[in-house]
């Protein structure tokens, strides 16, 4: 076999490692699915009626749900990306991390080993949130490309977010720690376009929000599930995906090179 | 390797953490098919020799071949030989302890039967098959440093690295990972073992190195050593050849 051949295989077997902690933690991918389920039924139910008046054009409950399912499925991405930090921090202060180290294993497959279990992990909370959302009257637009769309930039951003979770929660040194530091995922929708549009903020928040990744890829997905071409966003989005994952794959495997357990 | 290359030999080997020397001038020769054992008190350094001979750790100066290759310039040939077992549990809690085997026969390439077959094969002779299917989180002390040492084996390295492999064991676990050692040597493996336990270097290796402030103070059979300083015990030469007590907990 090549090297290339191995270093697949023992992704694949690194895949089903993370796969199995993930089944045998299930109260884990119950809090990250909890949590965006939580920001749907609040902002629908409870701040819906008055967001809804508040989108241009108006509109109530329903059109406030139209407006934000979207974003809370990017949140879901995001609540789940969260939890890899943890897995990463996990496995870099236990002791199997030099047994990896001490194998003739393809090195970065611990790692993509567990970026492709997040990606699993997260088409599963995303297809729950989805479904809960359509089952509250959520009817999106999409034709077949508008899907094909939606699935592909969602994807994208589950790759982007896991690489930096990866990395954050290797640089973390201790599980406590990999918790806390990419909180700011969770805070960052907010001052995006996910709530409210952003002309509606304050002047200098409008322009933070307009330039930050969270916007363009809500924006897109937006588009792509009403139907609609979401132009240069599109190009915005897959942009950030990628220059995120380019730069956190190369920070990952730089710290990966220097953990050491114990 | 032939019989003729030592399975690890260590020349001029110097490692230092900022201003604090752990390793200065550490020359060493294990033979094949032989148990060396690194004795020393917290500190000499032992530790850091096994990081550095199983590629874990770059050494500042000097040179270090584990099965006739070079750590630096050819770490994945060593990878390739050998298999470690420290002091920290290098197992998955999350696993049972039959997956935890499989881990290692699949990232060793083994194909699916031989997988299976070698994974039978270590729980029995590690006495594991009856905990096989159950995490490995639930395991006592002694389980689970055998099934750390299971899943080194899996792979069938030719050199053996033992990073204090008994501290922490109650009597029985220590004297039944002694037997596994001796079983391991019969079969023409090389252990470099460390330890603080005098009495294990004494049972188990045809070599002891003393270790104390990162370079070896005295080599040579436990015999020789006995003879050498006129103690009756390694506890004697320990503290006739460095000056203070090896600091052991028998």
């Amino acid at each position: 076999m090549t090297t290339l051949a191995y270093a697949v295989r023992d992704s694949r077997t690194m895949l089903r490692r993370n796969l199995k902690h993930m089944l045998r933690y299930p109260s884990l991918t119950i809090m990250l699915i909890a949590q965006p389920v939580l920001f749907l039924l609040l902002f629908v139910y409870v701040f819906g009626g008055t967001m809804g008046a508040g989108l241009p054009g108006g509109g109530g409950r329903d059109a406030y749900l139209g407006y934000v399912a979207p974003a809370i499925l990017v949140i879901t991405v995001s609540s789940v990306a969260l939890s890899i930090a943890i897995y990463a921090a996990k496995d870099a202060t236990e002791g199997i991390i030099d047994r990896f180290r001490t194998m003739p294993i393809a090195r970065s497959s611990v790692l993509t080993g567990l970026v492709a279990a997040a990606v699993v992990q997260t088409a599963f909370a995303v297809t729950v949130v989805l479904g809960l959302a359509l089952a509250l009257g959520y009817r999106p637009d999409a034709g077949v490309p508008g899907w094909l769309g939606a699935i592909g930039i969602l994807t994208l951003l589950a790759i982007a977010l896991t690489w930096l979770c990866v990395a954050l929660g290797l640089a973390a040194g201790s599980v406590e720690t990999a918790s806390n530091t990419p909180m700011f995922l969770m805070i960052m929708p907010f001052l995006s376009s996910a709530f409210v549009p952003t002309d509606s903020m304050s002047t200098g928040l409008a322009w933070v929000a307009e330039h930050q990744p969270f916007t363009p890829v809500i924006d897109t997905l937006r588009a792509f599930l009403d139907g609609r071409d979401p132009g240069s966003d599109a190009v915005w989005a897959i942009g950030w995906c990628l220059l995120v994952t380019v730069l956190c794959f190369a920070w990952s495997r730089r710290l990966f090179s220097k953990v050491r357990a114990g | 390797m032939n019989l003729t290359t030592p399975a690890i030999e260590v020349a001029a080997l110097r490692k230092a953490y900022g201003d604090q020397v752990v390793l200065d001038g550490l020359d060493l020769t294990v033979p094949a098919g032989t148990v060396y054992a690194l004795l020393g008190p917290n500190g000499a350094g032992k530790t850091t020799t096994v990081n550095i001979c199983s590629t874990l750790l770059a050494p500042d100066a000097g040179t270090v071949a584990v099965a006739g290759h070079d750590v630096r310039t050819r770490s994945d040939a060593v990878r390739r030989s050998i298999g470690l077992t420290g002091q920290f549990s290098a197992i998955d809690e999350l696993l049972t302890g039959r997956e935890n085997l499989r881990l290692m026969a699949d990232l060793a390439h083994l194909s699916r039967p031989d997988a299976r077959a070698r994974v039978d094969e270590q729980l029995a002779r590690f006495g594991l098959t009856e905990a096989a299917d159950r995490r490995a989180a639930t395991y006592s002390g002694g389980m689970k440093r055998r099934l750390d040492l299971a899943m080194t084996l899996v792979s069938r390295p030719q050199v053996i690295f033992l990073d204090e492999p008994t501290t922490g064991l109650d009597p029985r676990s220590r004297r039944d990972l002694w037997q596994i050692v001796r079983e391991l040597v019969a079969d023409g493996v090389t252990i470099l073992l460390t330890t603080q336990y005098l009495e294990e270097a004494d049972q188990l290796a045809h070599t002891v190195g003393l270790l104390d402030g990162g370079r070896l103070v005295a080599e040579g059979t436990p015999a020789e050593l006995k003879a050498q300083s006129g103690g009756e015990t390694l506890d004697d030469v320990f503290l006739a050849l460095t000056g203070h007590a090896a600091e052991v907990v028998r």
